[in-house]
C-alpha cells in the first residue's frame, strides 16, 4: 500500500531540530520525499506499523503533529503531479 | 508466498552505491541519483566499474540480498556471497539425488524437455503470426521436428544422449527461428545460427546478454529455497560454473529471454543502432539498448499469469522462484516427479 505520511515539528528548541532530522530519517528509510515535510511510503502492513510506531516513538506529542493518509491503487488515478519534482516509482524499473 | 521484490540495475560507470541508514544511495559524480529504500529491493545488479560501500556490502550479506557484477555485455562476473544458510537437510537431499545417476538422468531429462517443449511453442506462436505462407510452413515443420525430438528423450540413457538429443533440438530451433522475426527485421538482424563468446551479430548479442539477467536470477531463486547453485544434474559440475542455476535456466530461455527477444525486434523497440561492433566481429549491446532491454525485462516480470501446474496466477518474474521450490520438494521426495515450467 502507498502512504503519505506529513508532519510538523517544532523547531523552536534544538531538540525539537534534533527531532525534526530524526522525523526525517526514518521517512527516508520506508520512503521517499516529495515535499520539505511530506512523504510517500510504499509498505507492507508489518512495515507500516514500524513506520508508525518508530515515528511516534520519536515526536513529541504535546509539540509536533503527524499525519499518515492512505493513498488508494492505482496512483495514477490518485495522484497529480505538478512543478518541478518527479517522484521515483519503486516498482517501476530502477536503472541508474 | 514469496514477494516479488524490485532489482536495482546500475549501469553508470564508477558509480558507487552506498547505505544510508536503511536505504541505499546510488551517487554519481558526488551527487545523489537515486535513492531506494531497502525493503523494495530483492537484488542488486551492477555492471562494470560500480563500487559498494564496505557497510552496503555487509549488510546485502546478512539480508540474503542477491548482489550480482556483470560486465557490460551481461557476462557475469561475481556475486556477493553471504554466510551459507538454508536447508542442510534439503542441500544433502540435492547431493544424494546427483550421486544417483538414474535420479539425475531423471531430472536431466525433464530440464531438456521442459526447454525443447518451450522452444517449439515459441516456434509455434509464430506460426499463427506468421504473414507469409512459406514462414508457416518452415515453423510447422520445425516444430514437428522437435516433437519428435522431445519425443525421443525417453529413449536417452545416458546424459551424454541426452545432451546430444538437446543439442540437435536446439539447433533445429535456432535455424527456423528467423521465420518468426517480421519480414524488414529479417534483413537488419541477420541471424543463421547461435554463437557466443563473444556473440558475432546483433542477436546473439541481444539473446546471449537476456540469457545472463535470467541466470541471475536463477541463481538467486536457488539460494533463496536453499539450493546448492553449483550443483547440477544437466550441466556438469566445473569450479565456479553455476550448474544448477544452469539447468534451471533451461526451460526460461525460450519463452523468457528468446520470445521477448523477437518481440522488442519485431516491434522495433531495439534496433541496429542499440549495438556497438567490436574488433574481431565481436557485436555487443551499447548503453542505451541496455537500458532499452533492462527495462523491457523488468516491465515483463511484473505481468502475471496463470502457473500451469499450480494454477495460481503468479508474476512472471516469480516463476524461477517456483521452479526452484517445486525442485526442492522433488528431491526431498515430497513429489514423484519434477515437471518443467511450460509456457502455454
Amino acid at each position: 500500500m502507498l502512504v503519505l505520511v506529513s508532519y510538523d515539528v517544532s523547531t523552536e528548541t534544538s531538540a525539537g531540530r534534533r527531532r525534526l532530522r530524526r522525523v526525517a530519517k526514518i521517512c527516508l528509510n520506508h520512503g521517499q520525499r516529495v515535499q520539505k515535510s511530506v512523504f510517500e511510503c510504499r509498505v507492507d502492513q508489518a512495515q507500516l506499523e514500524t513506520l508508525k510506531f518508530q515515528l511516534l516513538d520519536e515526536i513529541n506529542e504535546a509539540e509536533d503533529n503527524l499525519r499518515i493518509y492512505r493513498i488508494p491503487e492505482p496512483l495514477g488515478k490518485h495522484v497529480m503531479e505538478f512543478g518541478r519534482f518527479r517522484a521515483t516509482d519503486f516498482d517501476d524499473t530502477l536503472i541508474v | 508466498m514469496t514477494l516479488l521484490q524490485n532489482t536495482l540495475y546500475v549501469t553508470t560507470p564508477d558509480a558507487y552505491l552506498r547505505l544510508e541508514g536503511e536505504t541505499v544511495c546510488v551517487m554519481v559524480e558526488q551527487q545523489r541519483r537515486l535513492q531506494v529504500p531497502l525493503h523494495h529491493l530483492g537484488a542488486l545488479v551492477l555492471f562494470d566499474h560500480v563500487m559498494l560501500s564496505p557497510a552496503l556490502l555487509g549488510r546485502c550479506a546478512e539480508d540474503g540480498r542477491s548482489v550480482v557484477w556483470l560486465n557490460r555485455s551481461g557476462r557475469f562476473q561475481a556475486r556477493l556471497e553471504g554466510p551459507v544458510n538454508g536447508n542442510i537437510l534439503l542441500r544433502q537431499a540435492q547431493f544424494r539425488t546427483a550421486e544417483d545417476g538414474r535420479a539425475a538422468l531423471v531430472l536431466a531429462r525433464a530440464t531438456v524437455a521442459g526447454k525443447l517443449r518451450n522452444s517449439r511453442q515459441v516456434l509455434m506462436r509464430g506460426a499463427r503470426e506468421a504473414k507469409s505462407g512459406a514462414d508457416r510452413d518452415t515453423l510447422v515443420k520445425a516444430a514437428r521436428l522437435l516433437a519428435i525430438q522431445i519425443r525421443k528423450l525417453p529413449q536417452a540413457e545416458t546424459l551424454d544422449a541426452l545432451r546430444g538429443f538437446e543439442g540437435d533440438g536446439a539447433r533445429l530451433y535456432f535455424e527456423s527461428l528467423p521465420a518468426v522475426m517480421r519480414e524488414p527485421v529479417r534483413e537488419q538482424f541477420p541471424f543463421e545460427a547461435r554463437s557466443r563468446r563473444p556473440p558475432r551479430d546483433a542477436f546473439n548479442a541481444l539473446i546471449s546478454f537476456l540469457y545472463a539477467l535470467v541466470l541471475a536470477d536463477c541463481r538467486a531463486a536457488l539460494e533463496t529455497v536453499g539450493l546448492d547453485p553449483q550443483l547440477g544434474f544437466l550441466h556438469a559440475v566445473r569450479p565456479g560454473r553455476p550448474a544448477l542455476a544452469l539447468d534451471l535456466l533451461e526451460e526460461f530461455r525460450a519463452p523468457l529471454a528468446d520470445r521477448l527477444a523477437l518481440t522488442l525486434i519485431n516491434r522495433g523497440q531495439i534496433q541496429p543502432g542499440d549495438f556497438d561492433c567490436r574488433e574481431g566481429g565481436a557485436v555487443l549491446l551499447n548503453d542505451k539498448g541496455r537500458k532499452t532491454v533492462i527495462t523491457a525485462y523488468q516491465e515483463r516480470k511484473q505481468e502475471t499469469l496463470t502457473h500451469p501446474l499450480l494454477q495460481q496466477d503468479t508474476p512472471i518474474g516469480l516463476l524461477p522462484h517456483i521452479q526452484a521450490r517445486l525442485l526442492a520438494r522433488f528431491l526431498r521426495q515430497d513429489v514423484r516427479a519434477y515437471v518443467p515450467y511450460l509456457q502455454r
